[in-house]
């Protein structure tokens, strides 16, 4: 890549980076906490994917019984420090706080469940949870991520002896490696990571199932497995020009920045981003926070389409990104490296049956934007490949594993899976609670007595 | 600008609002701040024998965040010499000729000694004297305060010795730690006083630190009953001052006290009969300046009703105070919710499913929860619509159309004279044929 980004000062890397949302104060936290209502069978605990008993672990702020709130928090969630950072709340439980409808701003449940977990692992994680005896049987899980965490997190405390196998040397998956700095560190993800191994889950990293290890392997060793895998590589633009240097994949940038070593991390002075999803807002964000001048978004539909929350396109109109809608790449320019991004303009067809606008190229509309690094951001494949190659599983036309919805059992009766591998790419609240369903899917099928109805 | 003047036994003030004889009036220098920022008079803090204070006085009963809803003291009368606030009252009378400045005293228990010192009182030209009959800690246990205000003899005995040598009106100031209030207030009416201040502060522990097991206030690990005073006490004081408003017996005029804050507290005192209000604990809270907003809020809110006086009002909601045997049985209100409010939060459904008469309905519609009353099991009991955090949403709707009228005393005179028993079955009667059903 040429025309890189000279480089920042520590301190401004540590400004650009600051969290968005800064802890509470004990002070304020409960003066929040006594704002809540404590609603009964609150709006906000249906609209979390986890179902966390959000007025019950507030209300234990307030009386300053904050073990107890992280207590209530963590029987809902595995891995609630990263929720409460990364959870787009807005359109989860703030989004459903009784405030909105009372025209005042509503409980920032966020904050509070931040507050009340950090203070958990502040005090060195202070024993919470029985653990059931052991029960003789053995799991073993694909993927240190937060369904992976969740579901052996689970496992564990009720007998099973489980093993993660994670390929990465650090654990914790897109917790760890793809979420934008200034919304959670690595180091708050590997405390979650901690904490589920301190139930006696064992986790082995640098370990590439299919290569290191085979699912065979896996079958005869463990009597369930749990896939947990997440999805894979960015699918390609199909450009030219695409092989270019200062071509790359949003999710291998963003986590070149989890590193936190922000000096070693190649930016270009002018960073085209293609796509308009949450993905896209992180790697343009990171790009601009890391020093680079000008950073476009490219979009081939309008705003209205975009996929990006609305507080992400905010967030990234504040930091100066620059949005093309009805935009789309046409080539890389460039000999070896990147220069340019030639682009054309776009027009929306009349809504099809669906309802969806297809957008269509103006012909003669091409343009350049000169620029030394493109970032893709056009969503993720599946591991389709590894996947497939897992005997009895049966894909969906999106490359998702199917599973039965309530057990999370996959048409391989002794795999369950969960995450993004088979939603095609969610929260991680709900990766969070499909691990902890999973859980009790697998306990169900290997004790068939032992879980009720629930 | 409505008039907001006022007479209490002779004691005029520009305002109603007075502070409470405790440690804001301590001193000239607060009692002239205070009335620099307007406040129409004062019962400067007590004085009489010497005491000594201990350090750690004060305990804050917080509720939900809120600081203070209470406020319990040990502290005692003032510890300043006699001299110094003889001489500061004389001053500050002079500075402020139209403001109330009344003396609150409390002495031991001698005819010399109480002479002595309403005489000296009189000196300082002030224009009015307080006895202290109410402090409930520190000074009762010296056969002062509130071991007066408790045996209606001593309360009469003591108020004989200073009306016998007062030349201005003696407000007597009672205990609530009593059974019955109205003993005491006769006692002082007897004694010819020339009005009532009420509540003095309510016996009170007013907590227990969790750590280390002390009381609160702390002093040196010992703690102890102290005073209690501040927002909580408000129901207890205006209660109190209904009954001794409401005795024949009594019939002075009254400085209500208790939990005092603001213009709209001190208006439900002065519509169950007070003629001057006294407020400490809001001042300790936030300082004199809350006079402002006392005067001003109290003034629009009279222009807006078209009230001109004080007077026009005074002892308004008293003879709405009636017993229980005299409310209508047939009077039926039920509670209905606004859905168009209704924020889902669930919490009528919840007080009313746990706590009250189950009549309630939570349902789900379109993904939202949805509270609805069964108005047949509704008994109109209004718990609903006092937890609902939304104005308006849940009202309490009057469903009889009032041509059927019963008490509770008519209902017992109505057997009676039919010479039926008052049983659960003939009062099961009277219920089916009023369309009233008790599950």
């Amino acid at each position: 890549m040429k025309n890189l980004v000279t480089g920042l000062r520590t301190e401004e890397y540590e400004k650009n980076f600051a969290e968005l949302h800064p802890p509470f104060t004990p002070g304020a936290a409960i003066t929040e906490a006594n704002r809540c209502l404590y609603c009964y069978d609150s709006p906000c605990m249906k609209a979390c994917p986890t179902h966390i008993d959000i007025s019950t672990f507030i209300k234990k702020i307030s009386t300053k019984n904050l073990l107890g709130s992280a207590r209530t928090i963590f029987e809902s969630n595995w891995v609630p420090l990263t929720c409460a950072k990364a959870c787009p709340v807005a359109v989860l439980c703030e989004g459903a706080c009784v405030f909105n409808d009372k025209g005042e701003k509503p409980i920032e449940i966020g904050r509070l469940q931040r507050f009340a977990i950090d203070n958990y692992f502040s005090q060195n994680m202070l024993p919470l949870f029985h653990k059931a005896s052991p029960n003789g049987k053995s799991v073993g899980i694909i993927g240190s991520g937060p369904a992976g965490l969740a579901c052996g997190a689970e496992l564990s405390l009720l007998g099973f002896d489980v093993t993660i196998y994670e390929s990465n040397k650090i654990p914790g998956g897109l917790n760890t490696w793809g979420i934008a700095p200034y919304k959670l560190r690595r180091e708050d993800s590997l405390k979650e990571v901690e904490l589920v191994k301190s139930f006696g889950v064992k986790i082995e990293t640098g370990v590439l199932v299919g290569t290191t290890v085979t699912i065979d392997d896996l079958l005869k060793k463990h009597s369930a497995l749990f896939l947990g895998v997440g999805l894979g590589e960015s699918p390609q633009l199909s450009v030219q020009g695409e092989e270019l240097e200062g071509v790359i994949g949003a999710l291998e940038f963003i986590e070149k920045v989890k590193s936190e070593k922000w000096h070693e991390v190649p930016v270009g002075k002018r960073v085209a981003v293609i796509g308009a999803g949450n993905t896209s807002i992180d790697a343009a964000t990171e790009a601009k926070r890391l020093g680079a001048e000008e950073v476009y978004i490219i979009y081939r539909r309008s705003d209205v389409e975009m996929s990006a929350y609305r507080f992400e396109y905010d967030l990234a109109k504040k930091d100066g990104i620059v949005f093309y809608f009805l935009t789309s790449p046409k080539q890389v320019v460039g000999n070896s490296f990147v220069e340019g991004l030639e682009c054309l303009k776009m027009k929306l067809e009349e809504p099809d049956s669906r309802g969806r606008r297809k957008p269509v190229s103006i012909p003669g509309s091409e343009f350049i934007i000169p620029v030394d690094m493109v970032i893709k951001a056009i969503g993720q494949d599946t591991k389709s490949a590894f996947l497939n190659s897992i005997p009895g599983l049966t894909l969906d036309n999106e490359g998702c594993v199917i599973v039965n919805t309530e057990s999370y059992q996959t048409n391989n009766p002794k795999i369950f899976a969960g995450g993004d591998c088979i939603n095609g790419g969610k929260e991680v609240v709900n990766a969070a609670y499909d691990g902890k369903r999973a859980a009790h899917g697998i306990n169900k099928f290997l004790f068939p007595m032992s879980e009720g109805e629930n | 600008m409505a008039d907001l003047s006022i007479n209490c036994g002779g004691i005029k003030s520009p305002n109603p609002f007075w502070l409470a004889s405790a440690p804001p009036s301590n001193s000239a220098y607060q009692n002239c701040k205070a009335f620099e920022q307007g406040w129409g008079g004062t019962v400067w803090k007590t004085i009489g024998e010497p005491v000594m204070n201990v350090f750690n006085r004060y305990g804050g009963l917080d509720y939900n965040g809120q600081k203070i809803f209470g406020l319990n003291n040990i502290e005692l009368i003032s510890d300043r010499p006699i001299e110094t606030n003889f001489r500061e009252i004389a001053e500050t009378k002079k500075l402020w000729p139209d403001r109330a400045v009344v003396v609150s005293l409390m002495v031991e228990s001698k005819r010399e000694t109480w002479h002595e010192i309403v005489k000296r009182t009189l000196d300082t030209g002030c224009d009015g004297i307080e006895l202290n009959y109410g402090c409930p800690h520190g000074m009762s246990e010296r056969g002062m305060g509130a071991a007066v205000g408790q045996v209606p003899e001593y309360c009469k005995m003591i108020t004989e010795w200073v009306t016998e040598v007062s030349t201005i009106p003696v407000l007597v100031k009672l205990t609530p730690n009593v059974s019955n209030i109205q003993l005491p207030a006769r006692a002082a009416k007897a004694a010819g006083a020339d009005g009532i201040s009420l509540i003095n502060t309510i016996n009170s522990i007013i907590g227990i630190n969790l750590d280390t097991f002390e009381l609160k206030p702390n002093v040196g690990g010992l703690g102890g009953h102290g005073g209690y005073a501040g927002p909580a006490v408000k129901p207890i004081a205006l209660h109190l001052l209904s009954q001794v408003a409401l005795d024949k017996e009594v019939n002075l005029p009254i400085s209500g006290i208790g939990g005092i804050s603001n213009w709209r507290d001190a208006l439900e005192f002065i519509l169950l009969g007070a003629s001057s209000v006294q407020v400490c604990t809001a001042v300790m809270h936030y300082g004199f300046r809350i006079v402002d907003d006392m005067i001003d809020g109290m003034s629009n809110w009279m222009d807006a009703k078209g009230i001109t006086s004080l007077d026009q009002i005074r002892g308004k909601s008293l003879p709405r105070i009636n017993d229980f045997g005299n409310f209508d049985l047939l009077n039926k209100t039920i509670a209905r919710i606004d859905q168009q409010k209704c924020i889902h939060c669930n919490l009528c459904y919840i007080a009313c499913e746990d706590t009250a008469h189950q009549c309630i309905d939570l349902t789900e519609v379109n993904g939202k929860s949805k509270t609805e009353v069964r108005e047949m099991d509704c008994v109109g009991c209004a718990l609903c619509s006092l937890v609902c955090p939304v104005d308006d949403c849940i009202s309490m709707v009057r469903i009889d159309d009032g041509s059927a009228s019963k008490t509770w005393n008519q209902l017992v005179n109505d057997f009676k004279e039919r010479g039926e028993p008052l049983t659960w079955e003939n009062l099961a009667k009277f219920q089916n044929q009023h369309g009233i059903e008790i599950h």
